[in-house]
C-alpha cells in the first residue's frame, strides 16, 4: 500500500463526506411519505432508473439545459463537473489497468502519479489523457475565474451573496485543479512520468531547481484543498452537486412536490446550483424588486432568513421554472411554502347554497369570474357553441363560484377547497362529459385539483381547434396580421401553445416575436402576487406591450381575460380574445 | 400675423376670444368639427340651475357674430412651429398657414371610453349607456325608454366609470360625474315618477355651488336610491334585463340586483391631440396628459412654452362655471402677454 502523511487531508475529508451526505440523505428518504418510499422501491428496478441515470448524464455533468441558455456558462459548468467526473473515472481505470491492485485505498488513484513512476507505453497513453481532461478542467476552472470579473459575458447580471462556508468551498475548488497540475508536474519533472502537459511544466520546475520538499508541498496542498472542499461541500451551495443526482432519481420515480413543505421540498431546495439563470427570466426587476427571484427564495430557505414579503412577491408566471436547469418546481415551491405562511381568515363561505343542479348536459360551459368581467369573450364562446349546435349548460351564468385557484395560489388552501368541493359537485351533479372553461386559471385548477376523472377539460381555445379539425365550423381568412400572446397559466402552466396559433393560422397571418410560447411574457396582471402595486404592475406590462407591438400587429390575441384586460389599458392596438376572432371570421 | 390664435371652438374658446376682443385684440378660432360650441352642444341641461345647454350655445355664438371674430371650423391643427423672432406658424388640415403672436390652446376634453371597462358590457349589451347617451336622448326624445325599447321599471347609474380607476390607468377624480349622475337622476325621477333609480357611488363629491343641495332633493324630494359600492360586473339576462353585481359596503353585503337600463357616468379624459401639440410646442403634461400651467394658483392660463396659454378643461376637468372663469382669466393673461409688444 502506497502511503504519505500528506493522503490524510484528502482521506479524511473524503470520509467526512461520505458519512455527512449518507446520513443527509438517508433522513430525507426515511421522512419521504409511505407512498413516496414504495414509488422509490417499485420503479428502482424499471427503465425509469436508466432513464434518471441518462438525465443526471445530461444535466449533473454535461449541463445540456444551461448550455441552451448560454453556451460560455454551459460550457464552464461542463467542463468541471464532467470533466473532473472523467478524471476520476479515468483516473481509476488506469490505476487497476496499470497495477492490477483492486483493493486500493481512495488516495492511490487521486495520487497516482506521485506514487506510481514507470513510464511504459501503456503509462504514457494515460498520462496523455489524464493531462487532456485536466486542461478541460482548468478551462472550467479559468471561465469561473472570469466570471467573477465579468458576469454579463456568461447572460447574467447578479447572483447570489457567498457565505463563508461557499466562499472556502470556492476557493478550494478553484485551487485543487491549478494544485493538481503543479504537483504533478513537479514530479514529471523528476521521473517523467507524466504527459504531454506536466512532463514539460516539470521540464520547467527542474531547470528552476525545484527539489522533493518543493514537490511535497505541491500534493499537500492538493491534498488540502480536496479535502477542505469535501468538508464545507455539504454546508455550501456546493451541496446542489450530490443532492441534484438524488432529485433526479426521485422525480423520476414518480415523486411530486406535494401542498405542503416536506423533505423533497428540502431536497430541492439544496438541488439549487445558484446559475442564476433564473433572475434573468423573472420580469419583477421592471418593478425594481430584486430580490425576490427564485434562486434568491431557495437561498433564504436555507439560510432559515426567509420572510413573508419574499414569499408572495412573485407573479407565480414560472418563466424561472421553465429556464430551471435542474428543472425545480418553483412554482409548486412557492405555493407550498404560501401554504405554510398562510393565515385563516373568516372564509366560512357558509352563503353558498348546496349546489343542486336540475339541467344535465353533456357540454358544460364555465367561463369564470374573470370572463364575466369581459362579458365580449362569453358571448363570443355562446356564439360559437350555438352556431355549431352544441347543447350545452352555462353553469357559472349567475350563481358562479371562484374556481378556487386565485386562493390556491395566495395559499389559502383550506379555503380554496371549500370552493373547489362547491364547485366541483355542482359540475358532477350536471353529468357534463366536456367542460369547457374560458379562462386558464379555472383550466388548470380544474385539470390539477378537481379530479374529474374521465371528464374532458378543455379551454375554448382547444374546443374550437377541434370543431375546426372536425369541421363542424367554417371559418374565412382575414387579411389581419396577429400577434398571439401566450397567457401563463394556458401555455407554461397547462402545455397548450399549438391549438391557439393554429386557430390564428386559419383566421389571418400570424407574426412571431422573440419571447413567446415557453419564453412568453407574463402580462403582469397575474393572480400570483396579490402585493405589488399597480404602478409596479403597469411597469412589467408595459415591458411586455412593448414586445408584443414590436411587429406592428393589427390585434394582439390572447387566451385570457385577465391578460385581455391588462393588455387592455393602452389605447394604441386592440386586444381580442381568440374566441372573438373567430366569431368575426365565422 | 394675427395676435391670438385659439385652438378650439367649445366655450373655452369662444370665451377666450370675446374677453381678447372686449380688451381690443384680434383674434382666430380653429375648431376642428363642424359646428363651434364643443361639447356642450351634445348636452340637454345644466346643472345647477337645469338651464338649456342649447342656450348658452346660442348666447356664444350671438356674442362671435356680434365681435365678428373669425372661426374656421373643420380645421385640424397638425403642428406648431415656434419662430425664431418668438412667433408661431400652425400647421393644420386646410392648406393656409396660420400665423400668431400667442396661441391659446383650448382643446377641451374628451369622453372615456366606456368599452375599456368591459365589465359592465357598454357596446355589449343595447340597454348599457353612457350618460353622454342619455344627455343624447333626454334632448332628442319625447318618451323615454331603453334603447332597445324596455319600459323602465329600474334604473341604474355607476359612478367613477373611468375616473378614480386604477384599473384602467386613470387616477384623478372627473368631479362633474358625481352632479350629473344627480342631475340625471332627477331628471329620469321627473319623467317617470314610476322609475326606481339607483346610483352606486364611492364618494359624492358635491364641491360646487348648489351641488350638495341638488343631492340632498335627489334623495329627499325625488326618491333616488344612492347605495355605496362598485359595481363589479353587468351580465344581461335572458329577459334582456341587466343583472349587475355590487357590494353594498354600508350595510356590508352583497347585492345582485336587475334594471333595465345601465347608465355609466363617465369621465373625462385629456384629448389625443394635447400630445401632438406639447410635442411640437414643449409644453408640459402631467401622467393623464392634461397640460400643466406654469402656476396652479396665480397663472393657471399661462404654460410652460413662452407665448403659449391654456384656457379651459385643457388642464383638467373643470365645470361650464370654472371653464368660462379660466377662459376670462386666461385671455387677461394674454392682453398683459402681448401689451408691451403693441406699445413698442
Amino acid at each position: 500500500m502506497n502511503f504519505n502523511f500528506f493522503v490524510l487531508p484528502f482521506t479524511i475529508g473524503f470520509f467526512i463526506i461520505i458519512v455527512v451526505l449518507g446520513v443527509r440523505f438517508t433522513r430525507w428518504i426515511w421522512k419521504l411519505s409511505k407512498i413516496d418510499k414504495l414509488r422509490i422501491l417499485h420503479g428502482f428496478f424499471t427503465r425509469r432508473t436508466l432513464r434518471a441515470i441518462r438525465e443526471a448524464w445530461n444535466e449533473s455533468l454535461l449541463h445540456k439545459n444551461i448550455f441552451k441558455v448560454n453556451p460560455f456558462l454551459g460550457f464552464m459548468h461542463m467542463s468541471l463537473a464532467f470533466g473532473w467526473f472523467l478524471i476520476i473515472v479515468v483516473g481509476h481505470i488506469e490505476m487497476y489497468a496499470l497495477t492490477g491492485n483492486l483493493t486500493a485505498m481512495p488516495w492511490e488513484s487521486v495520487f497516482f502519479r506521485y506514487f506510481e513512476h514507470t513510464t511504459s507505453h501503456a503509462h504514457a497513453i494515460f498520462a496523455h489523457i489524464m493531462d487532456t481532461l485536466l486542461l478541460l478542467v482548468l478551462g472550467g476552472v479559468g471561465l469561473a475565474l472570469y466570471k467573477r470579473v465579468n458576469m454579463k459575458f456568461f447572460g447574467i447580471r447578479r447572483n447570489t451573496q457567498l457565505r463563508v462556508s461557499d466562499k472556502v468551498a470556492l476557493y478550494s475548488l478553484w485551487a485543487i485543479f491549478p494544485m493538481r497540475l503543479l504537483a504533478e508536474s513537479a514530479t514529471a519533472g523528476f521521473y517523467m512520468n507524466g504527459g504531454w502537459l506536466t512532463n514539460n511544466i516539470g521540464h520547467v520546475f527542474q531547470l528552476v531547481n525545484l527539489n522533493s520538499n518543493g514537490e511535497l508541498i505541491f500534493w499537500w496542498i492538493y491534498s488540502i484543498s480536496l479535502g477542505a472542499f469535501f468538508v464545507v461541500l455539504p454546508f455550501s451551495r456546493y451541496m446542489h452537486i450530490p443532492t441534484e443526482v438524488l432529485y433526479i432519481f426521485l422525480k423520476e420515480y414518480g415523486i411530486k412536490l406535494k401542498r405542503e413543505y416536506n423533505s423533497f421540498s428540502e431536497i430541492q431546495v439544496y438541488s439549487c446550483s445558484r446559475c442564476g439563470i433564473c433572475i434573468e427570466a423573472c420580469q419583477m426587476h421592471h418593478a425594481k424588486i430584486s430580490n425576490n427571484q427564485s434562486v434568491y427564495i431557495l437561498k433564504n430557505i436555507r439560510d432559515e432568513n426567509i420572510t413573508e414579503r419574499k414569499i408572495y412577491n412573485c407573479l407565480l408566471c414560472g418563466r424561472c421554472e421553465t429556464l430551471c436547469p435542474v428543472n425545480l418546481k418553483l412554482n409548486d415551491l412557492r405555493i407550498t411554502l404560501r401554504i405554510n405562511a398562510s393565515k385563516d381568515f373568516n372564509s366560512t363561505y357558509d352563503f353558498l347554497e348546496q349546489p343542486h343542479n336540475t339541467e344535465h348536459a353533456e357540454v358544460v360551459y364555465f367561463a369564470g369570474c374573470m370572463s364575466h368581467l369581459s362579458p365580449s369573450i362569453i358571448s363570443a364562446v355562446e356564439t360559437i357553441l350555438k352556431t355549431t349546435k352544441t347543447p350545452y349548460l352555462f353553469i357559472d351564468k349567475e350563481k358562479g363560484v371562484c374556481c378556487g385557484r386565485p386562493l390556491m395560489l395566495a395559499g389559502q388552501q383550506k379555503a380554496a377547497l371549500k370552493l373547489i368541493n362547491h364547485n366541483r359537485e355542482s359540475i358532477i351533479q350536471s353529468g357534463a362529459q366536456t367542460l369547457i372553461t374560458s379562462c386558464p386559471i379555472c383550466y388548470k385548477t380544474f385539470k390539477e385539483d378537481y379530479e374529474l376523472g374521465q371528464m374532458r377539460i378543455l379551454h375554448h381555445s382547444e374546443y374550437i381547434h377541434e370543431l375546426l379539425t372536425n369541421k363542424s365550423l367554417k371559418i374565412s381568412k382575414s387579411t389581419q396580421k396577429y400577434i398571439y400572446h401566450d397567457p401563463c397559466e394556458l401555455g407554461r402552466g397547462s402545455d397548450v401553445y399549438e391549438e391557439p396559433r393554429f386557430i390564428l393560422s386559419q383566421t389571418g397571418t400570424l407574426k412571431t416575436i422573440e419571447n413567446e410560447r415557453q419564453k412568453s411574457l407574463c402580462c403582469g396582471g397575474s393572480l400570483g402576487d396579490v402585493s405589488l402595486s399597480m404602478q409596479e404592475r403597469n411597469r412589467i406590462t408595459h415591458q411586455t406591450l412593448l414586445q408584443l407591438t414590436k411587429p406592428n400587429p393589427d390585434c394582439i390575441v390572447t387566451a385570457c381575460p385577465l391578460c385581455k384586460k391588462t393588455f387592455a389599458k393602452q389605447k394604441k392596438v386592440p386586444v381580442k380574445d381568440i374566441a372573438e376572432i373567430v366569431v368575426e371570421c365565422m | 400675423m394675427i395676435d391670438v390664435i385659439i385652438i378650439g371652438g367649445g366655450i373655452a374658446g369662444l370665451e377666450t376670444a370675446c374677453t381678447l376682443h372686449t380688451q381690443g385684440i384680434e383674434s382666430l378660432i380653429l375648431e376642428k368639427e363642424k359646428e363651434i360650441g364643443g361639447k356642450l352642444t351634445q348636452w340637454d341641461s345644466l346643472f345647477p340651475s337645469n338651464r338649456n345647454a342649447k342656450e348658452l350655445v346660442e348666447t356664444y355664438k350671438d356674442e362671435i357674430q356680434k365681435h365678428t371674430i373669425t372661426v374656421y371650423v373643420n380645421t385640424k391643427v397638425i403642428a406648431i412651429k415656434k419662430q425664431n423672432d418668438g412667433t408661431f406658424e400652425i400647421f393644420t388640415s386646410r392648406e393656409i398657414v396660420f400665423k400668431a403672436k400667442t396661441i391659446v390652446i383650448a382643446s377641451g376634453y374628451s369622453i372615456f371610453n366606456a368599452e375599456r371597462k368591459e365589465e359592465y358590457g357598454y357596446a355589449i349589451y343595447p340597454n348599457v349607456i353612457t350618460s353622454a347617451d342619455l344627455e343624447h336622448m333626454f334632448a332628442t326624445k319625447k318618451e323615454l325608454k331603453a334603447p332597445s325599447g324596455r319600459t323602465l321599471e329600474r334604473v341604474a347609474f355607476i359612478h367613477c366609470v373611468g375616473s378614480r380607476d386604477e384599473k384602467v390607468g386613470n387616477h384623478y377624480c372627473s368631479r362633474l360625474c358625481c352632479v350629473t349622475g344627480v342631475k340625471q337622476a332627477i331628471k329620469i325621477r321627473q319623467m317617470l315618477p314610476e322609475t326606481h333609480v339607483f346610483n352606486f357611488y364611492m364618494d359624492l363629491r358635491m364641491y360646487g355651488l348648489g351641488f350638495e343641495e341638488m343631492y340632498r332633493e335627489a334623495q329627499e324630494k325625488h326618491g333616488v336610491q344612492f347605495i355605496r359600492g362598485r359595481v363589479s360586473e353587468i351580465a344581461q339576462t335572458n329577459e334582456g334585463r341587466l343583472q349587475l353585481k355590487a357590494e353594498d359596503t354600508l350595510a356590508a353585503r352583497p347585492v345582485r340586483m336587475q334594471v333595465d337600463m345601465v347608465v355609466l357616468l363617465v369621465g373625462m379624459e385629456a384629448p389625443e391631440c394635447n400630445s401632438i401639440l406639447g410635442k411640437s410646442c414643449n409644453i408640459q403634461y402631467n401622467a393623464a396628459q392634461f397640460i400643466v400651467p406654469q402656476d396652479i394658483h396665480y397663472s393657471s392660463g399661462i404654460t410652460s412654452a413662452e407665448g403659449v396659454f391654456v384656457s379651459g378643461t385643457s388642464i383638467a376637468p373643470l365645470s361650464v362655471f370654472d371653464t368660462i372663469n379660466h377662459a376670462r382669466s386666461t385671455a387677461l393673461a394674454v392682453s398683459n402677454f402681448l401689451m408691451p409688444i403693441q406699445n413698442e
